[in-house]
């Protein structure tokens, strides 16, 4: 492809990727992001453009692999467009029928469309489906529509347009101006208004820098990983649009290791944007330089944190500084540094495009826009989902995401990933955004959203996080290095049955030091986990700790399985699969268990369909 | 376990020079050896503090810090548990105990024919699939025990 030197051929060339895309009949979007990849898309391709030779439909249809459409869970995900039929969970045996029945019968597979798990209703296209109904999709939209790897793509959807527009119509100021006018917020977490910190970093002198944040450590969360893999080119033009606001022309990526297919796909973008003109010296023709390398991660929790990030870029441990003097001020090899976090580039050109007040009807009075939300756990519907800011957590957890499978109880929801905290249901009604879940102790952070039911123990979730962090800390701190250490001697003596009495107010004492004294945002939040769930949940605590039970059925030492022989049919399913032969009992007759032969690895409780054993 | 293992100077010093003998790219040149080796060979590390130009204390506190670096060996299959909090409430300890009983090993440990290497990993990302495990950069989703094991009984036929 011949570099676009102007505006005018970038446009031109749009036209005519606009006009051939037009003359194809039919597409089939398969998505080959990582959640639908580990369920088998390479299988299904394989299969599909076999079964297209063998009918001789090559020329007839085209078959994209598509970044993560967002419906995880239902994943391989296959849309037939220009309808939008809809089929989940698609296996390579399925494939001869769907091309058989669908693209030369022109009729539905019957058996492979979708049904809802609500309403047990099936929905054959795409848009009708409520996962996608109800959501705004305006940053992650494209991802179903494009193939990641081709620029052509990007632009045929209208990319580079936005940076076309700030580079030829619009100043430094203007573009900074607009950005302020929009709203915008740090989508990693902190909220702090992109316009200022943009507008902060060109006022310093020197050489700056533009980074991107994509070290999304928040375990449960996927949003950065799948824009990345999925329509790298929108991060990048982002960053672009922000690079000629800022006045820099060195960018960076910082992408954890852990991502091999985002790292490929962004590799691949950045090649083809620098052989199209739209990245590297004179981008466009504009005399404006600006280029991006990528830098990868060594899979440290702590990176994510902007000052530890850049000493990581600087090929050093990435240790958090304090901040007495910000990043944009004094960052990545001492030159003022802007970092913004993936989604939030990702949203710079659809700003640029509609303009700041289209932007800013979008969401509350305080956080504009839209927001991608990693929607895991136990709900049935799991996935990427985007909401305007503001939708309730009862809307996003009920109605797009369909409630609690097997038909248990909501427990709480988790936001905000270790530094968060969980929220209980008498909450769910909140609107969720920047300031509304700091109101009750969690944070909106980057995205994730992990849902937990009546299975779920909330001391043993405490502990979870507290020995991620412990295992994350860089250790310069004491109170967060000894912090945490002791936190997490306490909730394991809780979860073992070793709790005593104290331990809770201990916890508390722990915590509120910590948020005080530590030296980086990793510290200060790190008990935000424990002392929301100690303020929601001190029941669990309190039996853990008194009682000696753990009501959820978790913390082994804390409880044991029972079965209730009223409701035991005797079905035998236990008995057969118990892996230390600890079920006793006769076939149809109720059976029991042997309590020094049960090892408590809930195989009977999971597979029992009477809900006969019970835990006690 | 690999012994006298025979190190390819000419492909590391590859790897170096792809960079530019920047020392910034240390973790990544770093990561690229771990490609080839599943580890860092310790006697690679004079060659590239000199190359780098840094300290060779420099080059153990980079390679310790960071979780993707290894000093001693691993197996030829490495084994990423997803340790992730959706995979956790998934069940995911419930795995890694599988793995770790059938492994015979520990989290962190390798297997004793140096076939296997288990290790926990925060999040990869696959949370809709949880549980889920990589082994080399393969991703296998939707695990419980019975599953987990079979997918690491495909690796041990292929092996032998």
């Amino acid at each position: 492809m011949a570099k676009l030197k102007n505006r005018e051929a970038l446009e031109k060339l749009r036209k005519s990727l606009q006009a051939k895309g037009q003359t194809s009949q039919k597409l089939i979007s398969l998505c080959a992001g990582s959640g639908c990849g580990a369920y088998g898309t390479a299988k299904v391709h394989a299969v599909l453009q076999e079964e297209l030779a063998k009918h001789d439909l090559q020329e007839k249809v085209r078959v994209k692999l598509t970044g993560c459409h967002g419906f995880c869970e239902k994943g391989p995900i296959m849309v037939i467009h220009p309808e939008g039929i809809f089929y989940p969970q698609v296996t390579p045996e399925k494939v001869p029928d769907i091309v058989k029945t669908t693209l030369i019968g022109q009729q539905l597979v019957e058996k492979m469309v979708y049904k809802d798990p609500v309403t047990k209703k099936k929905i054959s296209h795409e848009h009708e489906i409520p996962f996608y109904k109800l959501q705004k999709r305006i940053i992650f939209g494209n991802n179903g529509l494009i193939d990641p790897t081709s620029i052509e793509d990007y632009i045929a959807v209208g990319g580079y347009a936005a940076l076309a527009k700030a580079l030829f119509d619009m100043t430094p100021q203007d573009i900074l101006g607009e950005v302020k006018k929009s709203g915008l917020r740090g989508r990693g977490g902190g909220g702090f208004p992109t316009g200022i910190k943009w507008e902060s970093c060109r006022r310093h002198e020197g050489q700056r820098y533009v980074i991107c944040n994509a070290d999304e450590g928040d375990p449960g969360a996927y949003m950065d990983r799948s824009l990345l893999e999925g329509n790298p080119h929108s991060v990048i033009e982002g960053m672009i649009i922000g690079a000629i606001a800022i006045g820099s022309n060195d960018g960076y990526v910082y992408v954890r290791h852990e991502y091999p297919l985002a790292v490929t796909n962004l590799t691949m973008a950045l090649q083809s944007a620098r052989n199209m003109g739209l990245l590297g010296e004179n981008i466009l023709g504009s005399g404006f330089d600006f280029d991006v390398r990528i830098s990868r991660g060594g899979g440290a929790f702590v990176c994510g944190e902007s000052t530890a990030l850049m000493s990581s870029l600087e090929g050093k441990p990435g240790r958090p500084r304090a901040k007495y003097v910000h990043t944009v001020e004094k960052g990545f090899r001492e030159g003022p540094s802007n970092l913004n976090n993936v989604e939030t580039w990702a949203n710079v050109p659809v700003i640029v495009n509609q303009g700041a007040k289209w932007y800013a009807g979008i969401g509350t009075e305080k956080s504009k826009g839209t927001k991608i939300f990693s929607l895991v756990g136990k709900v049935v519907n799991t996935g990427l989902v985007e909401v305007p800011m503001g939708t309730t957590l009862r809307q996003i957890i009920f109605d797009i995401g369909g409630g609690i499978p097997k038909k248990k109880k909501f427990k709480a929801v988790q936001t905000g990933g270790p530094s968060g905290g969980c929220i209980p249901e008498q909450f769910l009604d909140l609107p969720v955004d920047f300031d509304e879940l700091s109101k009750v102790g969690s944070i909106m952070g980057s995205g994730g959203m992990i849902v937990m039911d009546q299975d779920t123990c909330m001391v043993d979730v405490a502990r979870y996080f507290v020995d991620f962090l412990k295992d994350e800390s860089c250790g310069q701190c004491n109170p967060c290095r000894e912090g945490l250490k002791n936190m997490l001697d306490i909730l394991t003596d809780i979860c073992q049955g070793r709790g005593r009495e104290g331990d809770i107010e201990l916890l508390e004492e722990l915590g509120m030091m910590m948020q005080k004294f530590s030296l980086c945002g990793l510290g200060t939040s790190a008990p935000n986990p424990v002392l929301t769930n100690i303020l929601y949940f001190r029941h669990e605590y309190e039996a853990h700790i008194r009682d000696k039970k753990c009501p959820a059925g978790i913390c082994k030492p804390l409880f044991h399985y029972e079965i209730d022989s009223e409701t035991c049919t005797g079905c035998h399913v236990c008995f057969q699969k118990c892996p230390q032969q600890a079920v006793a009992g006769d076939k149809k007759k109720p059976h029991t268990i042997h309590q020094d032969a049960c090892i408590k690895c809930g195989i009977c409780y999971d597979g029992c369909k009477f809900d006969a054993i019970k835990i006690c | 376990m690999r012994s006298n293992l025979e190190i390819d100077w000419k492909q590391i010093e590859e790897i170096i020079s792809r960079y530019g003998n920047d020392k910034e790219a240390l973790l990544m040149i770093m990561q690229d050896i771990s490609d080839i080796y599943h580890y860092v060979p310790p006697e690679v590390v004079p060659v590239l503090a000199e190359k780098l130009g840094v300290r060779k204390s420099h080059i153990f506190s980079v390679a310790t810090f960071y979780k993707t670096i290894s000093l001693v060996p691993r197996g030829k299959f490495i084994v990423h548990v997803c340790t992730g909090t959706a995979c956790h409430v998934r069940g995911a300890e419930k795995v890694m105990d599988a793995l770790k009983a059938d492994l015979k090993t520990h989290e962190g440990g390798t297997t004793v024919d140096g076939l296997f290497t288990l290790e926990g990993v925060r999040c990869i990302g696959c949370c809709a699939s949880g549980p889920v495990m990589t082994v080399n950069k393969e991703t296998h989703g939707g695990l419980d025990r019975s599953s987990a094991l079979k997918v690491i009984d495909t690796y041990r036929n292929l092996s032998s």
